[in-house]
């Protein structure tokens, strides 16, 4: 059989058919969960927090191939993100480490992104706290 | 590692005796069927043939009803575009299933601009259409009813003869999308009552690049392309003369072979849905339970917790060629509008997967997705909310 073209680059396809940090935490620190679940991509991520980094994320996603290799790559480039870079964080930084993503496809990224933020308000209604310090650096 | 090919829907492979009655066509007999030397009136004879042997294929009185078009998209488009047109002055409202091919609702839709006015008929959970519910939908307008003989996504068979007999008791002109059916089922296009039909030889083991539309010699249609007098003046253009002797051979073999071709796919459609369904917690089936209200060669079913796209992928991986009629790279995240029709909850509807089979499926062929399908499906769900 001829070599067939491939639907996605070999990093997303790595991601999609090994996705790295699948699970729940247990009791996690932050819990967020994005998407519709009546008509679209669902995807839910716990991370550990500790001393406003995070230190370990885990995601469960119903979704495309785009949307698990999103999540997982995620996952990936959160761990070790501080909560003031995790707040800075977007989905164009997802399909960058992946290398690019189908055009149609963008949308899948943005879930993961989606669900971090949500896990980062989360965290905040957790810990009002952490929520003031932004000092700046003098 | 095996490959199994099991969207006989999309394509089917061309026989080896119809590519080689192409052949020549090519090369050899390359003349313009509407030139007026030898080259030419071989061509012409050769569409003469072709067209012999598909108003055979489908019960038609005459090989004039034939018209070749170059695909089934266009054959719907003259179909709907051409029959608004040629009966402009009898009505202005079409009647469609919810269920309807994009080709047929894109069509319609498209025809709004102009003043049509249409009706989109319910079907049942099995995707039947109640025919009680066409004659509710019929004004004194209405000019055109257009429904298919199998659903080109869950195979739900529709009761033909009784809708082709509502429209004949109010002269509307009733057309049916055979695309899904043809080479799988019988098409009698009298018994039907139909004054379109439309079916495309790439589906049973023909070239891609033609198309068929029956059009009985009672029936008011105008062309939708405008040129030559080709095809009646109906479709103008140099006709793709090795693709239509491809198709008529395609039909002639497609006739012989279809109890053979049926009694095969439904043989293995059945094994593989009961297999699946045994392994598989929380499958479903989509469209009508296999047997005579179902198409033979298709299994159309949604594994909860899992996305189409992502089951279509993970089975190609494992050699498995299968298709999903809710995702796709191109179109993004879009929800069939046949799954919607039926009533499925929209994840399952994400949640789909279309596996068609041909004459050349094996049993071992059906055993390797038994085995690995199911082992798809626990990937998937592993990964899941």
């Amino acid at each position: 059989m001829k070599t067939a073209p491939a639907l996605y680059n070999p990093t997303v396809l790595d991601h999609f058919l090994n996705p790295r940090n699948v699970g729940d935490l247990p009791h996690p620190d932050a819990l967020g969960q994005a998407g519709e679940p009546a008509c679209g991509d669902t995807m839910r991520l716990t991370l550990r927090i500790q001393r406003g980094k995070i230190i370990d994320a885990r995601f469960r996603v119903f979704g495309c191939a785009a949307a698990i290799a999103s999540s997982s790559m995620a996952t990936q480039l959160l761990k070790g993100k501080t909560l003031a870079q995790a707040r800075r964080f977007t989905n164009r930084q997802i399909v960058t480490a992946l290398g690019g993503l189908p055009p149609a496809k963008i949308q899948c990224s943005v879930l993961a992104a989606q669900a971090l933020q949500a896990a980062l308000q989360d965290y905040d209604t957790r810990h009002p706290a952490t929520r003031t310090p932004r000092r700046s650096k003098s | 590692m095996p490959q199994v090919y099991l969207d006989h829907q999309s394509a089917t492979p061309v026989l080896p005796e119809v590519l080689e009655a192409m052949r020549p066509w090519f090369t050899d007999f390359f003349g313009n069927p509407s030139s007026l030397h030898r080259h030419g009136l071989l061509a012409r004879d050769a569409i003469a043939k072709a067209r012999e042997q598909i108003a055979a294929f489908i019960n038609a009185e005459s090989p004039e009803e034939i018209i070749f078009t170059s695909d089934g998209t266009e054959s719907a488009n003259l179909a709907v575009k051409g029959t608004a047109a040629a009966r402009q002055r009898d009505g202005n409202h079409i009647i469609i299933t919810a269920t309807e091919h994009p080709s047929i609702i894109a069509s319609v839709e498209n025809l709004q601009a102009g003043g049509i006015t249409s009706s989109r008929v319910p079907v049942d959970t099995t995707g039947i259409v109640d025919p009680e519910e066409i004659i509710a939908a019929t004004t004194g307008n209405t000019i055109l009813i257009a429904v298919h003989h199998a659903n080109h996504e869950i195979g739900a068979i529709q009761p033909l003869a009784q809708i082709g007999q509502i429209a004949r008791q109010r002269a509307i002109t009733f057309f049916v999308d055979a695309e899904a059916s043809a080479g799988w089922l019988p098409i009698d296009v009298r018994a039907w009552g139909a004054g379109l039909v439309s079916f495309s030889p790439h589906r049973f083991y023909g070239p891609k690049g033609v198309g068929i539309l029956y059009k009985n010699c009672r029936t008011r249609l105008s062309p939708i392309l405008h040129g030559g007098d080709q095809e009646n003046g109906l479709r103008p253009g140099v006709e793709n003369v090795p693709a239509i002797v491809g198709a008529g051979l395609a039909a002639e073999i497609a006739a012989r072979e279809m109890e053979r071709r049926h009694a095969h796919c439904s043989k293995l459609q059945s094994r593989l849905w009961d297999a699946l369904r045994a392994k598989i917690p929380d499958l479903k089936l989509n469209g009508p339970a296999p047997g005579s209200m179902r198409h033979p060669a298709n299994l159309n079913i949604s594994a909860k917790d899992t996305e189409g796209e992502a089951q279509l992928l993970l089975c190609d991986m494992r050699g498995i060629a299968v298709a999903s009629g809710s995702s796709c790279v191109t179109r993004s995240k879009k929800i069939s509008h046949v799954l919607a029709a039926i009533g499925l909850d929209p994840a399952l509807a994400r949640a789909n997967i279309i596996m068609s089979l041909g004459q050349a499926t094996t049993e071992e062929d059906i055993d390797y997705v038994i085995q690995t399908y199911p082992e798809i499906i626990s990937k998937l769900r592993s990964l899941s909310l």
